[in-house]
């Protein structure tokens, strides 16, 4: 196993040798966006530099470099995900675009109708949770939520409670993104599944931290970013289990999604390609097959050790503060959550700015979560490969700091 | 005092800062000591939503000069509005109206105003123009 070297991780990372107030960058707002190595910022420009071409429809040489990186971009995708056919990976422009999709074909197929149930839970990001409010607008079905507990974990014996035949989809969070609890997914996926639910994981927080297997999970669909997982923005991943895509009705319409068009009738392509209507975003794509080839060459395993020390490090300098409060379990991933007493994240945040360090405040995109624990937002720091112990140090100064100008 | 009197006042008093720290260390001052909003004002009509924190706003005109009162539950937010008020606070409806507020710019706490959703404070301006509106002219 490669050892963890993380000075040579940084030195791939241009952005992170930047100031921000004329302070070195520490970036901890990575459960937001992370970084890009140089592997990354070289795959695009050799994209646009080199091989640039419409995909799929040319003859000419270009269109096949192009056309060859693309599909094997997918397939990398497939081989990071273990899922059976690169045919069951769907490009997107992200996981909200992936969730959306879901939520769409469903809707148009009828999939669901007065009396059924679409099951959440209160640890979900805006983008799993409304496609699916606006689901049920649509389908007269109803929105239930697995309570949470006050240390950020799910209520598993609500759940079973909750999981009926009624049940037709299953949404959840892999790791929250404001709490970093990571889910026992595998638990909960089988008993929806049990019950005739389709399920789908959001996996936005999980990718850039975990080794996932769609077929270990037994998950019938799984949507990432890539630009959480150090890929460009503006390109995710959907799988979606090729027995049930394959009996859903097309998304968006347009070229590339089309066998025949006429105006006496239309034929559909086959999957993929039936759900990604228009050009894609080609350089994305092949971004996104170079980040997985990056991060993978780090290795998944050493990388959750050293982000998990951080992690636990971060815990436990903070809880040393006077007034500090953790949100979630103690075997969080990816994010650690905090605030003070007395004190607004906002303020906090502002003037950690003002010293260089780049964390996230608010609500983080989790206003139901939120209002669960009766507060407006939190501050929350988030962890990547780039990230070191001394920036750790320097978060606890920083909030100490910040904490006695506000008091 | 003028509008452009106390503005000049405001940028002579932040122009003494040296660092971050200073400043904001006079901008949580002025929060600290902004005259709270009496809680029966702190209504959702007052209400200027954003992201990051919230701002509340109350605005009367008795005998004829705008009276401005203000909250935020973020304290630099409180001291961003402070300014504000300090800056309109006691002038009539119409000066209000008219009030260049690019100052700002010369504060070196111009990202508060960024025009981002998340950013109650860039609405606060232009609220307490709004209101001011409403009793131009009477």
């Amino acid at each position: 196993m490669p050892a963890f070297d993380v000075a040579a991780i940084r030195a791939q990372f241009p952005i992170l040798s930047r100031e921000v107030h004329g302070k070195p960058l520490v970036y901890l707002d990575n459960a937001a966006t992370a970084q890009k190595p140089r592997a990354v910022l070289d795959a695009s420009r050799r994209y646009y530099g080199e091989i640039n071409a419409n995909i799929h429809r040319g003859t000419h040489h270009l269109s096949q470099l192009a056309t060859v990186a693309h599909e094997e971009a997918r397939l990398t995708v497939a081989r990071h995900l273990n899922a059976p056919t690169p045919d069951e990976i769907i490009f997107t422009a992200g996981t909200t675009d992936s969730i959306n999709l879901v939520a769409s074909i469903l809707g148009r197929a009828r999939h669901l109708k007065p009396g059924d149930e679409i099951l959440l839970s209160h640890l979900e990001h805006h983008s799993n949770i409304v496609p699916w409010q606006m689901l049920c607008e649509r389908s007269g079905a109803t929105l239930q939520v697995i309570p949470v507990h006050d240390d950020g974990s799910l209520d598993l014996p609500a759940f079973h409670r909750l999981i009926t035949e009624r049940t037709k989809v299953l949404a959840l969070t892999h790791i929250s993104n404001a709490f970093g609890t990571v889910n026992p997914v595998r638990e909960l996926l089988a008993a929806a599944k049990k019950a005739g639910a389709l399920t789908l994981l959001d996996g936005a927080q999980a990718v850039p931290h975990l080794p996932i297997d769609v077929q270990d999970l037994d998950v019938d669909f799984y949507a990432f970013s890539g630009h959480k997982v150090y890929a460009p923005t503006g390109i995710g991943v959907l799988y979606g289990r090729y027995k049930i895509l394959d009996t859903l009705p097309p998304w968006r319409g347009g070229g590339e999604m089309i066998k025949k068009v006429s105006f006496s009738g239309t034929t559909y392509n086959n999957l993929p390609f039936r759900y990604e209507a228009g050009t894609p975003n080609i350089e994305g794509a092949i971004g996104l097959a170079a980040a997985l080839d990056w991060i993978n060459s780090i290795g998944l395993d050493p990388l959750h050790q050293h982000e998990q020390a951080l992690i636990r490090q971060a815990a436990a300098a903070l809880s040393a503060l006077d007034g500090l409060h953790l949100y979630g379990p103690s075997d969080r991933a990816a994010s650690l959550s905090f605030n003070l007493d007395g004190i607004h994240h906002y303020d906090l945040g502002t003037l950690l700015d003002q010293m260089g360090i780049a964390v996230r405040t608010g609500h983080h995109c989790c206003q139901p979560l939120m209002e669960r624990f009766a507060v407006t937002g939190t501050i929350r720091a988030s962890f990547a490969a780039y990230n070191t112990t001394a920036e750790v140090t320097q978060l606890a100064a920083a909030v100490k700091k910040a904490a006695s100008m506000l008091r | 005092m003028t509008i452009a009197e106390t503005q000049q006042q405001l940028l002579e008093e932040l122009s003494l800062f040296q660092d971050w720290t200073e400043r904001y260390e006079y901008v949580i001052g002025l929060g600290k000591h902004l005259a709270p909003m009496p809680g029966e004002l702190q209504t959702r009509d007052r209400l200027i939503e954003g992201c990051q924190s919230q701002v509340w706003l109350d605005a009367s005109c008795p005998a004829g000069k705008m009276h401005y009162l203000a909250d935020s539950d973020s304290l630099i937010t409180k001291g961003m509005i402070a300014l504000f008020v300090r800056v309109l606070d006691g002038q009539t409806p119409d000066d209000v109206l008219t009030a260049d507020m690019s100052f700002i710019d010369q504060t070196g706490l111009k990202e508060h105003l960024a025009p981002t959703r998340a950013n109650a404070l860039n609405l606060m301006a232009t609220q307490m123009k709004q209101r001011a509106l409403e009793f131009a002219g009477k």
